[in-house]
């Protein structure tokens, strides 16, 4: 991206039109899947999933020129790391006040990898009720799965080695919207 | 934060706004069908009563149970405690059990701290009132509950109001809410001050009646008859003469400002710290206290607990899961 200094090791695998490109056509594929935007409820996981969440629902609202249902889904409590790291602050949980019964969720997350964010964000779900279906959409799939989890929209598929470090920015957290991937080793000096 | 929460004064401000920004999450799980999270699910929390208690030790409970924690209630009455048994013998029990946090009440002023600092148990401590000392969740239930309808707590004015010499939930709020650049006055009669309140990060006042329209929020004390006749002494001439001037009613609420709210830690003496008309009065949210007791108590114990023990944790761990 001109004019932006990216940190030295790291390349842009994606820039804000592709972005852009990425999100509308999931957007659409949504739709199609779901013939139309009947009892959709669009969830983001914190952090950057919510951006990415709020994003697609205002597409879709477009295309279809009716509001769609937004929420934010903290999966922290339901990790199975908690006990591997000090205690994490809870982001942020908002869910619509029609609820998720009988709704088809779409699950929304920057990038998919071992697959244990979504399998906790599963749990949490079943705890606030029963939804009719859930899918998932992600920007980037990054491969190396540990968990039985496989997305329903991607924005990216990108083949990585484990050891690699993706970035998803966002506008609204980042100030920019672009994909980096790095050396972690890279990665980790820079983040600081 | 640290492994321990024994004094509201150990908290830093980062410390204490993560509290307060955590159990604002807890308060919303309340709202749910299912109000439970499994995040310690596994881990024992034991609550160590020495002194009679309602509130805390139900809210305690409560918040351990909605964090899917498994709980003990120990009290004094009906435990080997009541036949003489020390506070190292029951704490070595207590680890032999394996308990992951001791919630731990006492008369005596540093025992959570005692119990804390010794090799008897391993798990966290968390003081829940020790004698006329500290009680920090009641500090941070407060000051939540404050922040809800007040905003961020900097350069507001919070008056506390009655017996400080005997008041645990005084000494904290005062170390807290200084913490959170608030301003605090204590309003007590000279006899009920203890000594030392000099190093307090407070203003002292004998005149309530001037420092009411000035303040965001009174915070009402319990007297402490209990803790008086102990100590054999008399604090003021008479109850009448004590409500007369520092308990608060109608006309000293009307002194409030629009905005003021009046608290009050439980259990009232109605009719001598506070009157029944003021303690169900719109801007009394002292029912408010004891819901977000439960809310404030979980985000305390997920914070201590949910995380790797602090001398096991890797130093940094990254990346996306």
């Amino acid at each position: 991206m001109p004019g932006v200094m990216q940190p030295a090791g790291s390349r842009v695998v994606l820039d804000d039109r592709d972005i852009a490109r990425a999100l509308t056509r999931i957007s659409h594929e949504i739709l199609e899947r779901n013939r139309g935007a009947g009892d959709l409820l669009v969830l983001g996981i914190p952090r950057r999933g919510h951006p990415l969440a709020r994003r697609l629902a205002a597409r879709i609202a477009d295309v279809e020129g009716s509001e769609v249902p937004v929420g934010s889904l903290d999966v922290t409590p339901y990790r199975d790391d908690l006990r591997l790291r000090p205690a994490r602050a809870l982001e942020h949980t908002d869910i619509p006040t029609t609820g998720v019964d009988g709704k088809t969720v779409v699950l929304v997350d920057d990038v998919l990898f071992s697959g244990r964010t979504i399998r906790a964000a599963l749990d949490a779900l079943n705890d606030l009720g029963r939804p009719r279906v859930v899918r998932l959409a992600v920007l980037v799939d990054r491969g190396h799965r540990e968990l039985p989890i496989r997305a329903d929209f991607v924005g990216k598929n990108l083949p990585t080695s484990p050891i690699e470090d993706v970035r998803v920015h966002l506008r609204e957290v980042d100030g920019r919207d672009e994909v980096l991937i790095a050396g972690s080793a890279v990665a980790r000096a820079v983040e600081g | 934060m640290d492994q321990h929460l024994l004094s509201a004064g150990d908290l830093t401000r980062d410390d204490a706004l993560l509290v307060l920004d955590t159990a604002e999450e807890m308060r919303s799980l309340s709202d749910r069908p299912i109000k439970k999270l499994p995040t310690l699910r596994g881990r024992t929390v034991v609550n160590l009563f020495f002194e009679d208690s309602t509130r805390t030790r139900i809210s305690f409970e409560v918040a351990a149970k909605r964090l899917s924690a498994d709980v003990i209630n120990f009290a004094a009455k009906g435990s080997s405690l009541s036949k003489g048994e020390s506070l190292k013998d029951t704490a070595l029990t207590l680890q032999a059990m394996g308990a992951d946090a001791v919630v731990v009440r006492h008369h005596a002023s540093g025992a959570p701290h005692r119990l804390a600092h010794c090799a008897w148990t391993s798990g966290s401590v968390v003081n829940a009132g020790d004698g006329t000392h500290e009680h920090p969740t009641q500090a941070l239930l407060d000051a939540f509950t404050m922040r809800r309808h007040l905003g961020e707590l900097e350069g507001r004015h919070v008056a506390v109001v009655g017996d400080v010499l005997h008041s645990r939930v005084a000494r904290s709020n005062a170390l807290l809410l200084g913490t959170l650049g608030a301003r605090v006055t204590l309003v007590s009669p000279p006899t009920l001050l203890p000594v030392g309140i000099e190093g307090w990060p407070v203003e002292v006042s004998y005149d309530l009646d001037a420092v009411l329209p000035k303040v965001d929020a009174v915070m009402m004390l319990r007297v402490q008859a209990e803790r008086m006749n102990r100590s054999n002494g008399r604090f003021f001439p008479s109850a009448r003469e004590y409500s007369r001037r520092y308990g608060l009613d109608l006309r000293r609420m009307s002194l409030l400002p629009d905005h003021a709210l009046v608290l009050h830690p439980g259990p009232m003496n109605r009719g001598m710290e506070i009157t029944a008309d003021v303690a169900d009065a719109a801007r009394s949210v002292i029912v408010e206290q004891v819901s977000n007791g439960v809310a404030t108590r979980m985000a305390v114990l997920y914070l201590l607990l949910s995380g790797a023990a602090p001398t096991q944790a890797p130093d940094h761990v990254d990346g996306p899961a």
